[in-house]
């Protein structure tokens, strides 16, 4: 019996010798990732972890797998923990209510990263660091018109329903469309933001009466579009020349089947937030006032300003 | 044979989870600060109240030597059926009563075809999952919010009770802790509850001996509906919005629960405390990994994976021991 009783402590000491030096001169930030189910995402936390290590503030990382609950119960052991600041990046808009007004209650800022929140009331987070997911909809939509012309059918490869940029970059591309009767959205689902899913739906849709149709996929992010890139090459069709491809993120791999010719544009999100949340996370630490919003810097790209040097020069 | 259920050597695979328990709990509080505090307590009760709620339906069903894989679907599918009725205006209470009646009659009618029919457990309640997650999408193909609710609004602005520095006994926990209860006297004191020990340890026997096992069996899956209808109601109020996605999985989270509780998989060995171990256990694993920061967050899963196979071997261990004493 004391034999299995030690091979189950064993994992658990790993867990100690593990444990940093407790400075209480450090700032410690707990921050909320939603998972890694995109380069994107993968990204934005390898872009908050190194810049934490670079500033010498210890960052308590939490993985949600995709998981409201799993949010939920960090956020709770942010605030038992006593962090100076809570990060968040949220799974989907809604259910926060409690957990913020804890937060709240024990003095701890909350700062929202990529995605928005609905509350029932105000003041429940500090600072919102993201991108403005309806301007890159409107960035999408404006760049179709200019460059494609004002008749299409559009494919649309929605991303995880409920969340913040799927919902805003859906309103912000009908938006920039509206005043064009030509352009049509004839099939529109959700892909998850996930590649596999991203190719599943798109053979569905070129498996559907419409899709002689479709000469336009506005996918909300790269990885749906890589997966509908595969789907269309599959179904015969050349992507990029048959069907144009503009999506949103702006991932080294878009940028290769840009300059391949497989895919048209991709609006790009910024996720390298790391320099953004540790700036504001130090004004607040000195006691100054934090700004209710800090929008990343953000281009648009096609194949007129994408070349190999543009590539390297890309760290996601 | 009931004498055997109380035979020192059985209490053994509780006293290792409750060990497990306090020896993980202990290594939180030496490496961590603020980790021995009362909010950590509260919030592992909190946080795993919907799983906890669950893992006594499912621990019911295991000892009476069956199994249900359809918990996590029945939890998405009462959730949404509550989004959904108060969404459509329809009373909260009513809403929540309904959705309990109905988890009730899905375990009855698993119950009846794994009963009357004869058929093998894993696979009604496999179909049964099958049936309760398509039911979710049914219902709502997107999440529904429940935000201006003024019944659950009202519960959760008042129904609480401070514990002092800020931490609160709140509506869900003691729910579960109530529902933990019932189970565990239900098991342990009652007519119906030892019949279903008797039917899990073994069936020939206990149908020779005159117990009505159809009728057991059916009340075991009623009950373990109703569990799961619960849980759906619980974790549809954690969230505030029903989910058709959510909980995918989670049978397997609280047969784990129940396995690491010390209830044999094969039925009739165990006590439902264990599953509040158990369920405690897995919730205190996340938090461990939360309050470290650095550790990939999925070795909760492996490390779950390492006591599910521990617990089960040694269960196999003290039943061959037990076997020779005889």
């Amino acid at each position: 019996m004391k034999k299995y009783l030690s091979l189950l402590i064993l994992p658990l000491l790993l867990l100690v010798s593990c444990k940093k030096a407790d400075s209480s001169k450090t700032i410690t930030v707990g921050f909320s990732q939603i998972g890694a189910e995109s380069d994107w995402r993968k990204a934005s936390t390898l872009s908050i972890k190194e810049e934490a290590k670079k500033r010498g503030i210890e960052l308590k990382f939490s993985d949600a797998q995709q998981k409201q609950e799993n949010q939920l119960k960090a956020i709770r052991a942010f605030i038992a923990q006593g962090v100076d600041v809570i990060a968040l990046a949220p799974v989907v808009t809604t259910g926060w209510d409690d957990v913020l007004k804890e937060a709240r209650a024990a003095n701890i800022p909350v700062i929202l990263i990529d995605r928005r929140v609905d509350v029932s009331e105000d003041g429940l987070y500090a600072c919102y660091i993201g991108a403005d997911c309806t301007e890159e909809g409107r960035k999408a939509g404006r760049w179709l018109i200019e460059n494609v012309g004002k008749q299409a059918g559009i494919a649309e490869l929605v991303g995880t329903v409920g969340s913040g940029p799927a919902v805003e970059r859906k309103k912000g591309f009908e938006e920039a469309i509206k005043g064009e009767p030509g352009l049509k959205i004839i099939k529109s689902q959700s892909g998850d933001f996930t590649r596999s899913q991203g190719k599943e739906v798109m053979e569905q849709f070129l498996k559907s009466p419409e899709r002689d149709q479709i000469n336009v996929l506005y996918a909300h992010n790269d990885d749906m579009a890589l997966g509908a890139i595969q789907a269309i090459e599959e179904a015969g069709k050349k992507p990029g020349k048959d069907i144009v491809i503009i999506s949103c993120d702006g991932v080294k791999e878009i940028f290769r089947q840009i300059l391949a010719g497989k895919a048209n544009c991709t609006v790009e999100c910024n996720p390298m937030v790391g320099p953004y949340l540790f700036d504001v996370v130090e004004t607040y630490m000195r006691g100054e006032t934090i700004p209710p919003r800090v929008i990343p810097h953000e281009d648009v790209f096609d194949a007129r300003n994408i070349t190999q040097e543009v590539i390297d020069g890309r760290s996601y | 044979m009931l004498k055997r259920l109380r035979f020192p050597i059985r209490y053994v695979p509780f006293a290792a989870t409750v060990a497990v328990f306090i020896g993980a709990y202990a290594i939180g509080a030496i490496s961590f600060k603020n980790f021995f505090t009362l909010r950590v307590f509260v919030n592992l009760f909190h946080d795993n109240a919907y799983l906890g709620i669950a893992a006594v339906g499912t621990g019911i069903v295991i000892l009476s030597g069956g199994i249900d894989l359809s918990v996590g679907a029945v939890i998405a599918f009462t959730g949404m059926l509550v989004a959904k009725l108060t969404a459509c205006g329809i009373n909260t209470g009513l809403a929540i009563l309904i959705a309990l009646a109905v988890g009730i009659l899905f375990g009855i009618l698993q119950g009846t075809l794994i009963a009357s029919f004869d058929l093998p457990p894993f696979l009604v309640t496999l179909g049964g999952m099958f049936l309760a997650r398509g039911g979710s999408f049914i219902i709502n193909e997107e999440a529904l919010s429940i935000l201006k609710n003024p019944v659950l609004d009202f519960i959760e602005d008042n129904l609480q009770l401070s514990l002092g520095n800020g931490v609160y006994l709140e509506c869900i926990e003691v729910v579960y802790l109530i529902v933990l209860l019932c189970g565990i006297v239900f098991t342990q004191w009652t007519p119906l509850g030892r019949r279903i020990y008797a039917i899990g340890v073994n069936e020939q026997s206990a149908l020779l001996m005159g117990v009505p096992v159809a009728r057991t069996k059916i009340m075991a899956y009623g009950i373990a509906g109703f569990c799961s209808a619960l849980a759906g109601i619980v974790f549809t109020v954690y969230l505030k919005s029903g989910n058709p996605l959510n909980c995918i999985g989670l049978e397997m989270d609280a047969i784990a629960a129940v396995v690491i509780g010390g209830i044999l998989l094969t039925g009739g060995v165990g006590y439902l405390l264990g599953s509040l171990f158990g369920v405690l256990t897995l919730g205190l694993i996340q938090v461990l990994i939360m309050f470290q920061g650095n550790i990939n967050s999925w070795w909760t899963r492996i490390i779950i994976g390492i006591l599910v196979l521990l617990f089960i071997f040694m269960q196999n261990l003290i039943t061959k021991l037990s076997d020779k004493k005889q």
